[in-house]
């Protein structure tokens, strides 16, 4: 009895680190592949080209679905300070993360791969998707120059809008609007028809953030833009404020819907989708969903409307899911192959199918469903942080959209944001010179 | 003389043996407390004078106070959510202990379903805070919001009300939502003190001829201050480290003006990862919340000598 | 004689309508909020019950076409069958590790001599009153450390720590009231400490290790912060982690949400309704701990 009763706090710590199981990750070359992504609507298809490739190779490849994205995020990182993370996976988040990961040897340097056969895979992806991972020779993070990741597929964000709910308003279906007061116009016009005129997922700053960046583009060109993230044009200027100025026109043309700033992105998508909403500003993965909730919708896209019509109006995207393949992982060569196989356009063509989203691999153009060339057609004129020669601070784009939320609130002025995101921007200069 | 050292000997060997097989019942608990409270104590300090952002290997670079420089002097979004946080506090300090004052005090005068009343006040604080959130979420959402469906439908389309997106609402609701959630452990603490007072010092003031506020005043509340400062301090502790309410609702938003300090440390630790100053946030909070709690019973403890 | 009589009714009339109209303002206060308690939780589970369309329009309490098969659809395929066994080991493991640990301490505060013993005792119980809240960063920096990041014993073993304590200051004092004699009486049939503790205060102590047992299970149920930082694997997650996941996805589908946001609370209302008087005790002295 006694031996027992002194044993048992052995056996419980026993059972317990039965209960973990701790997971080894680290393992040896094996003909496994762990594949770790954060896309819901992709996981199905994953599982099913896996299924295939082992069979055709007989490579197995372990597809990891990790949700939402925050906690993928916060896995990776965790994989990353405990060296385990898996064979496959991507990073997301801005330059600068990405450039710290390669820098601490967890991503392998894609350029050999890719430059093999007269660089052919290389070749068979569209320009812009390439170029997000791609680091230039010199670059503010000193990352060694190269590719470093492998894009599945792209997506844009432009504005998408209701045809049959701007006939009913009286707009002619086929003419969306191009610039900012057409757009206010016909906002107001699809209200007074008894919807809202426009939604979106704002209390996701990041849709806020790429908008307010295609207008700054389209109002200041790229190279201001870039001069103020440098710190040579300080965010009070008269045409940062003018593009203020028309989120607060927005906000008192009153047409937008009153609760968009504390919205999750899907609940815009329910109320665009159930077709309460005649216009939204939402990425090209989103037609998927709207079929699925409603296979009704005849839809449209524009580009977000000018404000000037000094320099050409630019849509937010090219980028996309993009994987890195783990350079300290033995199976890293299995790992470029299989990514090799997944963008072979066969691959591509299976999932552009059942997911809709625009593939990173070229000549596939003719597959795509009319509304996809729309987003498809756009990318040229696309504009994405990852090909940036600098990059902003994350605490100055935090205040940015902050400011942008308080102006649609109607609690700040376009004058006060724009000096408070300037006052953000001397800390961040302060703080990191 | 042999036979005496053996003696003493062999009598402290046991003692010793026995003083360390007591210890042995206390080891598990203390190896947990050194592991999981002594360490991250330390390491919460040693970090907040780093700057790491959880990648690089080797813990990030020594930076000094610069972490607090900036937390202190820089970062207005941190102290914006302590002042909600603190808002919040305040309102259920107020409100939420008053309304459940009364209801303890009128269950505790002894109604006719006492019992189940104090059943059904209890419930609230033992749900999980993520379906409470989800669900208040539902009853303040804009259009689609419970609240507004049912404003419309008794013909009060006028009050209707985008909650969480509007500056003078998005905070009074969140605050709602944590004082549903808070209010049956004030009332359940206050209940037992109540209960706890002997009757007959109420009798011997009736029979004084002490009307029914008077011996409120003078018998109940005097003997109740060590209970009230007890509901005080678990209310400021409760309240000021609110989180998964604020997950499930509103995010921070609307620009911020939810936000609440464990939403914004955790986020400095996995949005944009940067444990040093996500561990400096931890220490500066662990002050703000000792200074107030400490505050609370000096007050406390003064009113009581009064 | 007679208009004496005739006040007195008077007053006892007054006496008896003040104290009638007390008695329904006191019942019309405890009624509403009572109602404002059981409200949404009543709303959640209509919600449950009506379609992906309805759950949006549908104002009534009661639908026309109640939908159970939500239940089994958010059981399966929004893997609240998954998350709910999950729930149910993370409980087990902490209630059983809690009441080892917690049980071993107060007998050995309660009854053993060593050195140092009041400065350990307050050291306890001093975790549940000074808040840390930054060790939660450190906390996860240990897990990730000890390479526990994503495995039930990382989530497990924190939630120990953050329990003990409430259970050994619940069962500290009623150890001690245990009488000493029964001890003794082990101690002639040639039991040594470890069996005293097994074969004496464990049986007697019941009562009081059921209430730190639903305590600390409710707490476990409920548990988020550290679910959200330390288990990333959907396999692994409890139901309020799993819950935020499912709101989080990529479809709205509040139908689903609110089943599992039922399936959530059920077995907390179930353990409630039953053994309602220790978990408010537990709760009272949990709170009562300073």
């Amino acid at each position: 009895m006694k031996r027992w009763l002194v044993l048992s706090p052995l056996a419980l710590l026993a059972l317990m680190i039965g209960f973990g199981a701790c997971k080894s990750r680290v393992k040896p070359e094996s003909n496994e592949i762990l594949f770790w992504h954060w896309m819901t609507d992709r996981d199905k298809v994953f599982q099913e080209l896996a299924q295939q490739y082992e069979q055709q190779t007989g490579v197995k490849v372990l597809v990891r679905l990790y949700a939402p994205v925050e906690a993928y995020s916060q896995n990776v990182s965790v994989g990353a300070q405990t060296n385990s993370l898996p064979d496959i996976y991507g990073i997301l988040g801005d330059t600068k993360i990405k450039a710290s990961f390669i820098k601490a040897g967890h991503v392998l340097r894609l350029d050999e791969a890719l430059d093999a056969d007269n660089g052919a895979w290389k070749k068979s992806f569209y320009k812009e998707a390439l170029e997000t991972s791609y680091f230039p020779p010199v670059n503010q993070f000193n990352v060694p120059q190269g590719i470093y990741g492998v894009p599945i597929d792209v997506m844009t964000i432009p504005m998408i809008y209701n045809k049959k709910l701007f006939s009913k308003a009286g707009l002619d279906p086929n003419k969306p609007p191009e610039t900012w007061s057409q757009f206010i116009e016909a906002g107001k016009k699809l209200k007074e028809s008894g919807v809202t005129g426009f939604v979106s997922g704002w209390a996701e700053g990041w849709l806020i953030y790429s908008m307010a960046t295609d207008l700054a583009h389209n109002l200041m060109g790229a190279d201001k833009v870039m001069d103020t993230f440098r710190g040579k044009v300080p965010y009070t200027d008269p045409q940062w404020v003018e593009l203020l100025g028309a989120f607060d026109e927005l906000k008192k043309a009153g047409f937008a819907d009153n609760s968009m700033v504390s919205m999750l992105n899907k609940y815009a998508e329910q109320a665009f989708a159930t077709e309460h909403s005649g216009i939204t500003f939402n990425g090209s993965w989103s037609i998927n969903v709207f079929e699925g909730m409603n296979p009704n919708l005849e839809l449209g896209v524009f580009r977000v409307p000018a404000l000037s019509n000094k320099f050409p109006r630019t849509v937010w995207g090219a980028a996309g899911s993009v994987f890195n393949v783990n350079a300290k992982s033995p199976n890293k060569e299995k790992a470029v192959a299989f990514l090799k196989w997944l963008t072979e356009p066969d691959q591509a063509k299976f999932m552009l199918g059942r997911t809709k989203n625009i593939p990173a691999t070229k000549g596939l153009e003719k597959e795509f469903p009319a509304i996809i060339n729309d987003f498809a057609g756009m990318m040229d004129k696309s504009i994405h942080p990852s090909r940036f020669p600098v990059s902003e601070e994350p605490k100055v784009i935090e205040t940015f959209t902050k400011g942008i939320q308080a102006i649609l609130i109607g609690e700040k002025t376009p004058a006060i944001v724009s000096r408070e995101v300037q006052a953000a921007k001397e800390k961040s200069l302060k703080l990191n010179p | 003389m042999k036979v005496f050292w053996r003696g003493i000997f062999s009598s402290l060997t046991r003692f010793r043996a026995s003083i360390v097989s007591n210890y042995l019942f206390v080891l598990p608990a203390l190896i947990m407390f050194l592991t999981f409270n002594v360490y991250p104590f330390y390491k919460v300090f040693q970090m907040s004078f780093r700057d790491w952002n959880g990648i690089d290997p080797g813990g990030g670079t020594f930076i000094w106070l610069n972490n607090f420089k900036e937390a202190l002097f820089y970062d207005s979004t941190w102290w914006e959510s302590v002042r909600n946080a603190g808002t919040i506090t305040l309102l259920a300090l107020t409100l939420q202990n008053f309304l459940a004052l009364v209801l303890a005090w009128i269950v505790d005068r002894g109604v006719r379903g006492a019992q189940f009343y104090r059943s059904v006040f209890f419930l609230p604080p033992i749900l999980s805070g993520v379906v409470v959130g989800l669900v208040w979420n539902w009853i303040f959402r804009g259009e689609a919001g419970i609240l507004n469906r049912c404003l419309t439908q008794i013909g009060l389309g006028g009050w209707t009300h985008a909650w969480f997106s509007d500056i003078r609402t998005a905070l009074p609701a969140l605050a709602v939502v944590h004082m549903w959630k808070g209010f049956g452990w004030a009332f359940i603490i206050l209940l037992a003190g109540f209960q706890g007072i002997p009757r007959e010092l109420y009798e011997a003031a009736r029979v004084d001829g002490a009307n029914e506020f008077s011996v409120f005043w003078r018998i109940t509340v005097p003997l109740m201050v060590p209970v009230f400062t007890l509901v005080g301090v678990l209310t400021i502790l409760g309240s000021m480290q609110l989180y998964d309410l604020v997950v499930v609702t509103t995010l921070g938003g609307p620009s911020g003006h939810t936000e609440v300090p464990m939403f914004t440390i955790l986020r400095e630790l996995t949005d944009n990862p940067r444990f040093g100053y996500a561990s400096c946030l931890g220490v500066v909070f662990g002050f703000i919340l000792v200074f107030v709690s400490i505050v609370q019973l000096q007050v406390a403890k003064r009113t009581k000598a009064e | 004689m007679i208009q004496v009589e005739k006040k007195m009714t008077f007053e006892r009339i007054t006496l008896s309508l003040r104290r009638i109209l007390s008695s329904i303002a006191c019942h019309g206060i405890l009624a509403t909020v009572a109602f404002t308690c059981l409200f949404p939780l009543v709303w959640m589970f209509s919600s449950a019950l009506k379609t992906q369309r309805s759950v949006l329009t549908d104002m009534s309490l009661i639908p026309s076409h109640p939908q159970f098969v939500n239940f089994t659809k958010a059981w399966t395929e929004g893997n609240f069958g998954s998350y709910f066994l999950n729930s149910v080991i993370y409980t087990v493991g902490v209630v059983f590790g809690v009441l080892f640990i917690a049980s071993l301490a107060a007998y050995a505060f309660a009854r053993l001599q060593f050195p140092g013993k009041n400065l350990l005792y307050y050291m306890f119980l001093a975790t549940i009153m000074i808040p840390v809240p930054g060790a939660v960063v450190a906390i996860y920096v240990l897990i990730m450390k000890l390479g526990l990041i994503d495995t039930r014993l990382g989530y497990i073993l924190p939630q120990i720590n953050g329990s003990f304590a409430v259970g050994l200051f619940i069962l500290k004092p009623f150890f001690e009231r245990i009488p000493i004699e029964l001890e003794d009486a082990a101690r002639i049939d040639g039991c040594g400490r470890m069996g005293i503790w097994w074969n004496v205060l464990i049986p007697l102590a019941r009562p009081a290790l059921a209430v730190v047992a639903l305590f600390t299970a409710i707490t476990v149920w409920n548990e988020f912060i550290l679910a959200q930082l330390i288990l990333q694997d959907q396999a692994l997650m409890p139901l309020t982690k799993g819950l935020l996941t499912f709101w989080g996805g990529r479809l709205a589908q509040d139908h689903l949400m609110m089943a599992g946001a039922t399936i959530t609370v059920v077995p907390i209302i179930i353990a409630y309704v039953f053994l309602q008087k220790h978990i408010i005790a537990g709760a009272t002295a949990g709170a009562v701990k300073g």
